[in-house]
């Protein structure tokens, strides 16, 4: 479905109804046939405003603050333990802990970090359903949700890394973690060479969605960027 | 696959399963599926219900719902099925409710009332 970013310099900064509160434009559920379901999320946040339950600033203020999690947020965290041994001693002690000593809120889950190394690939499913460590990445891709990834992955690992390019020697032994509802895994990726006296800025643009839920590596820097 | 009752093996375990190759083509989130994921997470945080009440919910909708609906749209019938069990609100309201919403418009951008937030 197109997100029409092309508005988002005359967006910015208007009060219209077409605009979320970040200033991008709504996607075209605004003015396609409405769905039963939409129907209920409406009669939902209806009934939980008049009931006093929730209110409507609330509502947004938590859209607001899913889509401010991102990537991003966890290529800082692990860009942080490049850089910092201390720091990444304590993440892989306590992920929840070393996040929210960068002010990065976990809430209650339970955050697991772990680290790949020249021996071991990390990577994170949830078969059951769709745990993912949405407070560092923000919401799952849809791949992740789908029986595809989760039927495979913890079978098959290596081909289905290889669907995503991701090719590793045969010696590198491949851990697949199960999320639960109450604990969250995120890969830390190992830290691509060629970037010795890098800032953790810089690292961080090396880091993507993709290599911390561990189906592919740290960009590395001789890679184009992302489009 | 459904629900093993030989093995008790419910449809929703998927791990080790064969499957077919990954889809990586993405959408984007609509407003409502993030008002969805909102709902949740404050329904969560006030102790309406948890995310096992919503799994559970999501599990009993079986194997068909969860290859013929969005993954939303399967949220937001599980939301609303916890908020009926825990008595917040009835299957009446529910009922009355979406049906005067249905009758404000053809779009959600029409449909959508008081709770609209925003900018303004």
């Amino acid at each position: 479905m197109p997100h029409d970013h092309d508005d988002h310099d005359h967006a910015h900064g208007h009060h219209h109804h077409g605009l979320s509160p970040s200033g991008h434009p709504y996607r075209p559920d605004d003015d396609t046939a409405l769905s039963r379901f939409q129907v209920m999320e409406i009669a939902l946040r209806e009934l939980l405003i008049e009931k006093g339950i929730a209110t409507a600033p609330e509502i947004m203020a938590q859209v607001e603050r899913m889509d401010a999690r991102s990537p991003a947020l966890g290529a800082r965290v692990v860009a942080r333990a490049w850089t910092d041994p201390a720091f990444k001693a304590r993440l892989l002690a306590d992920g929840s802990a070393a996040c929210r000593e960068m002010s990065i809120e976990v809430d209650a889950l339970k955050l697991v970090v772990v680290e790949n190394t020249p021996q071991v690939h990390n990577v994170v499913v949830c078969t059951l359903c769709s745990c993912y460590p949405r407070n560092l990445l923000g919401l799952p891709p849809d791949w992740y949700k789908a029986r595809a990834y989760r039927s495979r992955v913890v079978r098959e690992p290596r081909a289905v890394l290889a669907e995503f390019g991701t090719h590793l020697p045969d010696d590198v032994r491949v851990q697949v973690h199960d999320s639960t509802a109450d604990m969250r895994y995120l890969v830390l990726p190992a830290r691509p060479a060629g970037t010795d006296g890098w800032s953790a800025e810089r690292l961080a643009e090396l880091v993507g969605r993709d290599a911390m839920i561990g189906v592919t590596l740290a960009r590395a820097p001789e890679e184009p960027a992302p489009a | 696959m459904q629900d093993d009752f030989d093995t008790g093996r419910r449809w929703h375990d998927m791990g080790g399963l064969p499957g077919g190759s990954i889809d990586r083509a993405q959408h984007d989130f609509a407003l409502w599926e993030k008002r969805v994921d909102a709902l949740v997470i404050l329904c969560g945080n006030k102790g309406l219900f948890s995310v096992d009440g919503l799994r559970r919910a999501l599990e009993d909708m079986g194997p068909q719902a969860f290859e013929e609906l969005t993954y939303y749209e399967r949220w937001v019938s599980a939301c609303a099925q916890n908020l009926v069990e825990c008595g917040v609100i009835t299957l009446d309201e529910l009922n009355a409710r979406m049906n005067e919403v249905a009758a404000r418009g053809a779009t959600y951008g029409e449909a959508q009332g008081h709770g609209e937030g925003g900018a303004s």
